[in-house]
C-alpha cells in the first residue's frame, strides 16, 4: 500500500499527504487536550461546589470547636478533626517503621529467591486489595478476634495496614536510587551492613522515604470505608483523653481504647441524612478535608519534583 | 568462608591503634542480627496482612456457606438477608457492581487512551512534567468527597439531560469513578508506551509515518501488555471502590444492569450492614463476609492478571 503511495505521489501530492498528517495529529492533540480539560474541570467543579455548598458553615468560627449535634446549625467538627489527628498518629508510629524496614529489607538484605519473589507478589496484591475489606479484617480480627474494640488503636491499626504498600513501595524506589558507590565507600571504612544502611544508605534515601510515606498518610486521611466497618460511632459528643497531661509521666495512652470519629465519616454520615441543612455541613467538612489531603499530596508532588531536578 | 588478611579484615591491622577491640566487634555482629531479624520481620509482616485477610474471609464466613449452598449463592437472584425469608443470590450485587465498573471502564478507556498517547508522544517534557502532578491531585482527593459531590452535584446535572434518572443511580458514580481512575490508568498507559525503544518509533518515520500512525500501529501495539494491564488494575479499583457508590448508588439490592436504576453493589452492601450493629452470630453478619469473599477474589484475579502483565512488558524491553 505505501509503495502505491509512493510511485503514485507527485509533487503536490505529496504535500497533500503531507498537510493531512499534520491535521490527524492537530486533531489527536486536540482530543488529548480536551480529556486533560474535562478531568481538571471536573476537580475545579468539585473544590467549587463544596466551598459554595459549605460556605456559611466554614465561616462560622463555633463549626470548628462544636460537637456533632441534631441541630444542623450548631454541629461542629471538633471531635472529627481531633479523631482524626489522634488515629494518624497511630496509623504513622505503625506504618513508618513497618513499611520502611520492610522496604530496606527488600532492597538491602533480601536474597534473589522465590521468598523474596512471593514476598514482592504479595505487597503488590495488598496494594490493590479494596480499602473494604481491611475494614473487614479489622472487624473480623482485631475487635472479635483480639477484642480491640472499636477504638483509635483498631483505626489507626487498620490504616496502617491499608497504606503499609505506598511506604514499602515507596523505600524501595528511593533506596533504589542510590548509587551502589555509597554503599561501598561505607564499606570501604570498615561500615558493617547495618551500619551502611542506618548511617549512609537511609539518610541518602530520605527524602524519597518522606514523599512516598506523606502521600500514604494523606491517602489515610481521607479514607472512611475500613474504618466505617469496625462501626466507629459518628455522634461523639466528647473528646479522648489528651495525650499529654501536667503530672508525671506527661504521657498518657488512654487515648487509644477512646470511642472516636474521624473527618471522612463524620462527612459521610451528614450526606447521608435526607435534611440539606446537613448537607452544608457535608460540604464544609468535605473543604477542611480536601485542604489536608491537597496540602499533603501537594508537599510531596513538589518534594518529588523539587528532588527529581536537583538529582539532574 | 574465605578469611581475610589481617590487614584487610574490619577488624584493622594488627598492633593499629585503629584496630577494633573484640567487644566491640561482637557488639556490632550482634546490632546487625538484631536490625536484620528485625527488617525480616517488617517484610514478613505484610504476608502475615495477606494471611490475616483469608483467614478472617474464610472463618467469618463459614457459618453462612454451612447454611446456605453455593449454587444458591451463586444462582439466586435476590438478596434479602434481614428478610423473614431471606435470600443470598450474590449476583444481586455483582451485578451492580459489573454495571458501575463497566461504566467507569467505558469513561476510563477511551479517555485514559487519549491521554496516554498524547502525553508520551505528542507533548513536549515540561508540558509532561507539569500535568502529571496536577493529574495525581485528581487522585488524591478523598472518595467520600466525589461521592457527595456525584449525589448532590453530578447527578441532578444528569437529570436535566436524563428524565428518566433516579435519584440514585449507577450512571453517575460509574462516570466520576472513570475519572476518578483516570491519572490511574493513563499514567500506567502512558509508562508502559514510554518504555518502547525509540528505534520501533523512528523506524516509522522512517517510512512516512504521521505521529499518529507511530502512536496507533507501532507504540500501542508494543505497549499493549502493559495498557491492558492499566485498565485491568483500573477495573480492579473500581470494582473496590466504596463510598461514592455507597452515597450515590443507593443501598437497594437490586438485579439489574440498567444504569438509571440505583442498585447496591458488594462494597455498598458491606458499608451498609456495618453501620447496624450486627450481632456476632447472626447470618446477616457472616453475610458480610461471604460478600467480601467475592470481592476479594474478583479484585486479585485482576491485580494478578495486571501484575504479570506488567512485569512482562518489562522483560520485553
Amino acid at each position: 500500500m505505501l509503495n502505491a503511495e509512493m510511485s503514485q505521489a507527485t509533487l503536490p501530492n505529496l504535500t497533500g499527504i503531507v498537510d493531512a498528517n499534520r491535521r490527524t495529529d492537530l486533531v489527536m492533540a486536540g482530543i488529548g487536550i480536551s480529556v486533560l480539560i474535562i478531568a481538571m474541570s471536573l476537580l475545579a467543579a468539585v473544590v467549587i461546589d463544596l466551598i459554595v455548598g459549605g460556605w456559611p458553615r466554614l465561616m462560622n468560627p463555633d463549626f470548628y470547636l462544636n460537637f456533632p449535634s441534631r441541630h444542623p446549625l450548631k454541629a461542629g467538627i471538633v471531635s472529627a478533626w481531633v479523631g482524626t489527628i489522634l488515629v494518624m498518629l497511630v496509623t504513622a508510629g505503625i506504618a513508618i517503621p513497618l513499611g520502611v524496614g520492610a522496604g530496606v529489607y527488600l532492597e538491602e538484605y533480601a536474597a534473589r529467591n522465590w521468598i523474596t519473589d512471593f514476598i514482592e507478589i504479595n505487597v503488590s496484591n495488598l496494594a490493590g486489595v479494596p480499602s473494604i475489606i481491611y475494614g473487614l479484617l479489622a472487624l473480623g480480627l482485631f475487635i472479635h478476634g483480639f477484642g480491640l474494640g472499636e477504638t483509635i488503636l483498631t483505626a489507626g491499626l487498620v490504616l496502617a495496614l491499608l497504606i503499609l504498600p505506598v511506604i514499602i513501595v515507596s523505600t524501595r524506589e528511593a533506596i533504589r536510587g542510590i548509587p551502589l558507590d555509597l554503599r561501598e565507600a561505607a564499606y570501604g571504612l570498615g561500615a558493617d551492613k547495618w551500619q551502611t544502611v542506618r548511617l549512609y544508605v537511609l539518610p541518602a534515601a530520605r527524602s524519597g522515604i518522606l514523599t512516598g510515606t506523606i502521600v500514604g498518610l494523606a491517602r489515610a486521611i481521607g479514607e472512611a470505608a475500613p474504618v466505617i466497618t469496625i462501626g466507629a460511632l459518628t455522634f461523639i459528643a466528647f473528646l479522648p483523653p489528651s495525650p499529654l497531661q501536667a503530672s508525671p509521666p506527661f504521657i498518657n495512652f488512654e487515648w487509644l481504647e477512646s470511642p472516636f470519629t474521624i473527618m471522612p465519616i463524620q462527612m459521610f454520615n451528614w450526606v447521608s441524612r435526607p435534611q440539606a441543612e446537613f448537607h452544608i455541613n457535608a460540604a464544609a467538612t468535605g473543604v477542611i478535608l480536601m485542604l489536608m489531603t491537597l496540602a499533603m499530596n501537594g508537599i510531596a508532588i513538589w518534594l518529588r519534583y523539587h528532588l527529581r531536578r536537583q538529582i539532574r | 568462608m574465605p578469611t581475610l588478611p589481617s590487614s584487610l579484615s574490619p577488624a584493622g591491622p594488627a598492633g593499629s591503634p585503629f584496630r577494633a577491640s573484640k567487644s566491640f566487634l561482637r557488639r556490632r555482629a550482634l546490632w546487625g542480627s538484631f536490625a536484620g531479624g528485625c527488617l525480616l520481620i517488617a517484610a514478613a509482616s505484610s504476608v502475615f496482612v495477606t494471611l490475616g485477610i483469608v483467614y478472617v474471609l474464610v472463618t467469618e464466613s463459614m457459618g453462612f456457606f454451612a447454611q446456605i449452598s453455593l449454587l444458591d449463592f451463586l444462582t439466586d437472584t435476590q438478596w434479602t438477608p434481614v428478610f423473614e425469608n431471606a435470600h443470598f443470590g450474590v449476583m444481586t450485587l455483582v451485578s451492580a457492581t459489573v454495571t458501575v465498573a463497566g461504566i467507569a471502564l467505558a469513561v476510563s478507556i477511551p479517555a485514559g487512551l487519549a491521554l496516554a498517547i498524547y502525553l508520551s508522544e505528542y507533548a513536549r517534557r515540561e508540558v509532561r512534567e507539569t500535568v502529571k502532578p496536577c493529574l495525581e491531585l485528581l487522585e488524591g482527593v478523598p472518595t467520600v468527597v466525589y461521592g457527595y459531590f456525584t449525589l448532590l452535584f453530578f447527578t441532578p446535572l444528569l437529570q436535566t439531560f436524563i428524565p428518566g434518572l433516579e435519584g440514585f443511580n449507577m450512571l453517575g458514580p460509574g462516570m466520576v469513578m472513570g475519572i476518578m481512575i483516570l491519572p490511574y490508568t493513563a499514567s500506567v498507559s502512558e509508562d508502559a508506551m514510554r518504555a518502547v525503544p525509540s528505534g520501533l518509533r523512528e523506524a516509522g518515520y522512517a517510512l512516512g509515518y504521521s505521529r499518529f500512525r507511530v502512536a496507533m500501529r507501532v507504540v500501542v501495539p508494543a505497549a499493549f501488555s502493559g495498557i491492558t494491564a492499566a485498565f485491568i488494575l483500573g477495573m480492579s479499583r473500581a470494582v473496590g471502590e466504596t463510598m461514592v457508590v455507597a452515597i450515590a448508588a443507593g443501598q437497594n439490592p437490586n438485579f439489574s444492569f440498567n444504569p438509571t436504576e440505583g442498585a447496591a453493589t458488594i462494597t455498598a452492601y458491606i458499608v451498609q450492614m456495618a453501620m447496624g450493629d450486627l450481632p456476632h452470630d447472626s447470618i446477616a453478619y457472616q453475610s458480610v463476609f461471604a460478600a467480601g469473599i467475592v470481592l476479594f477474589v474478583i479484585t486479585l484475579t485482576f491485580n494478578l492478571i495486571g501484575f504479570f502483565l506488567r512485569r512482562r512488558f518489562k522483560e520485553v524491553y
